[in-house]
Order: structure tokens, then C-alpha cells, then sequence
């Protein structure tokens, strides 16, 4: 416990610890900074290290929305901001036409705001409370929509051309995931407080499984962590992060096993939790495996 | 535990020593602006804690852009502030003093001197350019070769006209990429409902006339570097007429020599006459049959030009013969960060066409695992037959 009164970004790592995320100091401290200035947050490290999950439990903390947006290459501006309902707006007109309404009045009716269809971005800024918005991946998303979303972030306000200009009700959190499939602009990196999420540390790991999965033995959520941690060590294609390590954990406890050494068939069979590819299970053989959990142990 | 740095009595302020940080941080390669500064300033003041490890904390957040940066953060920040009770005299930072205007060695600090190799502006004797006009030698020089080669007796305006002809060819071949986008089109494939809609407006809601969409075509920018080092000397007349023709044939494209320094020629091949064009290139291009090094030229446009003109729709097109006097991890990091741009790179060697070749200088080696494609290409006639390859990539 620290010696003097829990400050603002200490306070914040409490109450994710309390929604079952452990977040190490340097990410408590630059989300309290965010949300203080307003600022979007970018999160950047290796998949599985729960970057994701970050945005979750925030809002949880925060009693908020959370409103995901998925980014992939190809993604505009219907998928993300907004799109007007075709199918409504034509059965509108048609039935309209049969009432013999003027053109101009159907005009006025069909681009209002019944027609029209809120994406993630639209949705966010229009939540009577501020909710958490995370647009996940952001790299995977094209440089045009990266720039888009540099306009909408400082701005928070989007211009629908029927309707004019829709402004942020209340600006919802923003945080940005990234994992380095390419490099985003210095303009983005600039915009956003940054905060590197790496794998998490012995203790922190530990501390996550005991969050997550509270029914294991202190001995063997050791035993997990520390088998888990040596595996991240090996020269592995793809290293298993923290939502692989809590199925492992939840796969051992879920067959009565509470000894890593104990069965070594059993041991390479819940493997398939931890190692994604062909070549990583190649990797690790019984032998070594064997080896690893003994050194847990 | 390192102490506080001690500030002289005149400096003006927190303020100001926070300016002086953010400037401390930039002079090591952070991108940080006046921005930045005003940031971390309210940053601390919503912390409003004055334990070190949570100003680092905040700082930390505010400063870093990225993943090499948080990592180089925490020492600088104690170089800084905790620089062990010694004054800083000056908080603002003094104008960088500027580097020597041009450095003609390509020696590095800390490489040891070359014994033998001569001195490196040794004047040329009457048999000067007969010298240096001989074959190049596969041998690594620690020497930048200054000895002027004038390209123009390299090159002539037939072999430009050649390569122009060549890379229009392959420039076509690259270019039909189409985007993942829909634009409005004249025809295409879908329906814009959105203008469809609008245009029914005008015939009482009949969508008489369909608008669609389409995918564009989105050029795809080639981007060329080409190795001019003493062994590629034989192979320079094809690859440079390719460079010229190419910078005449496509506005997009972008040249690049390297040989111990990269030298971007971009504006100079697009010099109307490609006679004079040529010229300029001698100019900018001393050094011309000298060692490489390739890994470093790499890296040194990956860092530097790659970041305004390397995207993911980028050919990144290296001509070199692999031979390269440092050690595999350069040109390994090298290219892993140039890949990082999301471009796609191509690698095209004169020595590949030989019977037996395998790449086995270590240079080569390492690098084939970031390559798109690893081509054989000694003459025009060969760049022109890549076409077909290039439309796979």
C-alpha cells in the first residue's frame, strides 16, 4: 500500500485491478493522463498482450458504452461514420408517391435522421454519456481513413452533407490498438498519448491469472506463469500472450490437473492453448517441455 | 540512487526546463513539437506529484511515440534530470551546432584508421582518370573512392531512350493494382445506392438511372536504389539508363545512388536534357566505383526519405550485387524497417544469372528473407523481361 493517499492514475489502476485488468504503472499512468486531457490513447505492442482488453475494462469502470470499431484495409466511411438506409429511403418514396406528397417534402423526410444508419464513429460522439470508443488495429486500416480520423479526433464532430454538421455530445474516450503491421503517421503517433503494453512481468502475470481465475492454487497459478514465461523465452513464431496463458490455465484446471510434471501427454495436449502454428509445436517437444515445466516447478 | 541534477541560479523556470527536456529529447531523435511541451506541462499538472518516478511516468506517456522511443526514454530522462547533482548551465539548449559541411571520409569515429589505402583527396596524377576508369574490383575499400568518373562516357542518350522504353514497360506492369475503395464510376461492378437514390429523386422515386461503383486503380510508386559501388561498375550503363528512363517515363518514381552514402537523383534525372542530366548525377555522385555499403544506405533511406515516400503502395526496387563489408544484422534491421512502411521490395542482381550463383555473401543472405522478389538483371533486355514477374508481386 502506498504511503501517501492514492493519486488520480494509482486510484485508476485500483479500479482496473477491480474489473480484473492489472495494468502496470506506465499504462495506469498515461491512461489517467488521456482521460484527463482529453487526448486519444495509443496503444501499441504484441498481439495477446491485452490491449483490447484494456478498452473492456475501462468501461467497465466507467459504467459506459464501449463501442468497437474494427479496422481492416478498405475500411470508408459507411463502415465507420455512417450510411444512409437505401432500402427504407426507397420504400419511403414509393409509398410517398402513392400518398402524392411533393418532391420536396419526401426530400426533407427520406435525409432525416430515421434514415439514417449510425456506424461506430457517428455513434460515439452521439452517447448522452461519454462512452469508451476503441478503434481496434488502426494500422490495419488505410492511410485516407487514418487521416479522416485524425479530422474527426481533434474535432470531434462529423458532417453528414443532408444533414450538416453533428457535433460530439459528450467526447467518449478514444483508444487506439495498434501492433505494428505498418507504421502510422507521425500525425496520428502526435495526436494520441502512447503507451507501449509489453508482456506482462512474473508478478503482474501472476497477479492477472489470480484476478481471472481465482479457483487455482497459488502454487500452481506459479507453476502456469512460470512455464508460460519460459515458453515466451524460446525462439517461437509466434509468442503466446496473456489470453492464451489464461486458456491454458483455465484448460489444466478444467481436467483436474494441479502438477505440470505430472503427465506429459497431457501437458503436450493442452499445448494446442499456447502454440498457434505448426512449426512453434514442432518447437516444443515433449522433451522440452518436460524440461521447462520441471525448471517451473 | 542517481541524484538530481542541479540547476544554475539563472535559469528561468520550471518551465523553461521542461522546454529544455522536450528539446533534449529532440536533439535525440524523438519527434516532439512546441505541442508536445505545452502537453506535458498540463500533464503534470494533472499529476501534480512531485515524486520522480511519477513525473517520469507522465512524461513518459506524453514524449513517446513509439516503441524505440519508450525504450530509450528512461535513460535519457535521467541523463537529464538526475545527472548525478552535476549543474546544467544552460537549460535552453544552444543552437545544434552544425555538422561539418561536407565530410569527404566515410570513416566513421570509431573505425580504425586504413592503413595503406592512401590518402583519400590524394591528387590524381596525369594517369589519374585512366586509373580509375579500369574495371571494379570485388574487394570491400574503408576508402571512399573520390576519384571522379564522369558518367556521361558511361551512358549515352540512345541507352536513355532504351530504359525509358524498358521502364514504361515495367511501370505498366507494376501499376494494374487496383484499390480495395469503391469510387463512383461510370460503370462498375456495383450499385451506388447512395446517388441512385438521389438521382430517383428527380423521376418520383423510379431509380431510373443507376449509378455505380467501381475500384479504382491506384498507381503503385516505384521506387529505385541503385548500387554504384567499384563491383557493380560493370553493370552501372544498364542500371543507369534504367534509373534515367525511368524518372522520364513515370513522375511518380524516385531514384536513389548509393555506394558509401545514399545520394537521392530524383530532380537531377529529371533534368530536360538527359545529357546535362547525367552531368548533375556526376556531381552529386563522388565516390562512384568505391566500396558500399548497402546495409547502411538502407537504413539510412528507411529512415530518412522512406518516411515521406514509402507507402504500402510502393516498389521499393533494390539493383545491387549484395557485396557489402558490414556484418548481416545492418541490412537485416535494415530492411525490417523498411518493410515496416508496408511496401513491397524487390531485389534485382546482376551476379544471379551466373551459372552456380548462390547467395551466399552474408549480406545477401540476410536480406532474401524481406524480399518479394529476388531477380537476375544485368542488361536492359533482362529488366525488360522481368514484366512478367513484376505483375505476381
Amino acid at each position: 500500500m502506498p504511503r501517501h493517499a492514492m493519486t488520480g492514475w494509482e486510484t485508476l489502476a485500483d479500479e482496473l485491478a477491480g474489473q480484473g485488468y492489472v495494468a502496470s504503472a506506465d499504462l495506469a499512468m498515461a491512461l489517467h493522463i488521456a482521460i484527463s486531457l482529453g487526448r486519444p490513447i495509443l496503444l501499441e505492442g504484441a498481439a495477446g498482450v491485452g490491449k483490447t482488453e484494456v478498452a473492456r475494462a475501462l468501461a467497465a469502470v466507467r459504467g459506459c458504452d464501449l463501442i468497437r470499431l474494427q479496422c481492416y484495409e478498405g475500411l470508408d466511411a459507411a463502415q465507420a461514420i455512417y450510411e444512409w438506409n437505401y432500402q427504407k429511403q426507397l420504400l419511403a418514396i414509393r409509398a410517398s408517391a402513392e400518398a402524392g406528397e411533393t418532391g420536396r417534402a419526401v426530400e426533407t423526410r427520406i435525409f432525416s435522421e430515421e434514415f439514417l444508419l449510425e456506424r461506430p464513429l457517428l455513434r460515439a460522439i452521439r452517447q448522452p454519456q461519454s462512452p469508451v470508443l476503441l478503434i481496434d488495429e488502426i494500422d490495419r486500416a488505410d492511410e485516407e481513413f487514418e487521416a479522416y480520423l485524425l479530422e474527426v479526433l481533434s474535432d470531434f464532430q462529423i458532417t453528414v452533407p443532408e444533414l450538416g454538421t453533428i457535433r460530439a455530445v459528450s467526447r467518449p474516450v478514444v483508444v487506439l490498438t495498434a501492433n505494428g503491421t505498418r507504421d502510422l503517421s507521425d500525425a496520428l503517433r502526435r495526436r494520441c498519448i502512447y503507451a507501449h503494453v509489453d508482456y506482462p512481468d512474473r508478478e503482474t502475470e501472476l497477479a492477472i491469472l489470480k484476478a481471472r481465475l481465482p479457483a487455482i492454487e497459488q502454487a500452481f497459478a506459479r507453476q502456469i506463469v512460470a512455464f508460460v514465461q519460459a515458453l515466451r523465452k524460446e525462439d517461437l513464431e509466434k509468442k503466446p500472450g496473456v489470453a492464451e496463458m489464461l486458456d491454458f490455465a483455465a484448460a489444466l484446471a478444467g481436467l483436474g490437473v494441479n502438477d505440470l510434471t505430472g503427465d506429459p501427454a497431457l501437458l503436450q495436449a493442452t499445448l494446442a492453448t499456447l502454440l498457434k502454428t505448426q512449426s512453434d509445436r514442432a518447437m516444443v517437444p515433449t522433451e522440452l517441455a518436460q524440461r521447462l515445466a520441471g525448471k517451473a516447478a | 540512487m542517481s541524484r538530481v541534477t542541479r540547476f544554475a541560479a539563472r535559469d528561468p523556470g520550471p518551465a523553461a526546463r521542461l522546454a529544455g527536456f522536450v528539446a533534449h529529447l529532440r536533439a535525440h531523435g524523438f519527434r516532439l513539437g512546441v505541442a508536445e511541451t505545452e502537453t506535458a506541462l498540463r500533464a503534470l499538472a494533472i499529476v501534480g506529484s512531485p515524486d520522480v518516478e511519477v513525473v517520469r511516468l507522465a512524461l513518459k506517456a506524453v514524449c513517446c511515440g513509439s516503441i524505440v522511443d519508450a525504450a530509450r526514454f528512461d535513460s535519457l530522462f535521467d541523463s537529464f534530470w538526475r545527472n548525478a547533482g552535476r549543474v546544467r548551465q544552460k537549460v535552453m539548449p544552444a543552437a545544434p551546432k552544425a555538422p561539418p559541411a561536407h565530410t569527404r571520409s566515410s570513416r566513421t569515429a570509431d573505425s580504425p584508421p586504413s592503413g595503406g589505402g592512401g590518402a583519400p583527396d590524394a591528387p590524381e596524377g596525369p594517369g589519374g582518370e585512366s586509373e580509375a576508369g579500369g574495371e571494379g574490383r570485388m574487394v570491400a575499400s574503408t576508402v571512399t573512392n573520390l576519384m571522379k568518373k564522369d558518367l556521361r562516357e558511361l551512358v549515352s542518350p540512345e541507352d536513355i531512350r532504351e530504359g525509358e522504353a524498358v521502364a514504361r514497360r515495367l511501370g505498366a506492369a507494376i501499376r494494374d493494382r487496383r484499390s480495395r475503395r469503391r469510387h463512383a464510376a461510370r460503370k462498375g461492378a456495383l450499385i451506388d445506392l447512395r446517388r441512385t437514390l438521389r438521382h430517383s429523386l428527380a423521376t418520383g422515386g423510379e431509380p431510373l438511372r443507376l449509378a455505380r461503383r467501381a475500384r479504382p486503380d491506384r498507381p503503385v510508386k516505384i521506387v529505385a536504389l541503385c548500387d554504384v559501388s567499384g563491383s557493380m561498375t560493370l553493370y552501372a550503363r544498364p542500371f543507369l539508363a534504367f534509373l534515367a528512363g525511368l524518372m522520364r517515363a513515370d513522375d511518380a518514381a524516385d531514384a536513389y545512388l548509393f555506394h558509401t552514402r545514399l545520394v537521392r537523383i530524383t530532380e537531377a534525372l529529371r533534368d530536360d536534357d538527359p545529357f546535362r542530366a547525367l552531368n548533375r548525377i556526376t556531381l552529386l555522385a563522388d565516390g562512384f566505383g568505391g566500396g558500399s555499403k548497402i546495409g547502411e544506405a538502407i537504413d539510412q533511406f528507411a529512415r530518412g526519405q522512406a518516411r515521406r515516400f514509402v507507402n504500402g503502395r510502393t516498389v521499393v526496387m533494390i539493383l545491387s550485387d549484395g557485396y557489402d563489408s558490414a556484418p548481416a544484422p545492418v541490412i537485416d534491421a535494415a530492411l525490417t524497417r523498411l518493410r515496416k512502411r508496408g511496401c513491397r521490395i524487390l531485389w534485382l542482381n546482376p551476379l544471379k544469372g551466373w551459372a552456380g550463383y548462390a547467395p551466399v555473401a552474408a549480406c545477401m543472405a540476410a536480406a532474401l528473407p524481406h524480399l518479394d522478389l529476388f531477380a537476375p538483371a544485368a542488361t536492359l533486355a533482362d529488366l525488360a523481361a522481368l514484366d512478367r514477374e513484376l505483375v505476381r508481386i
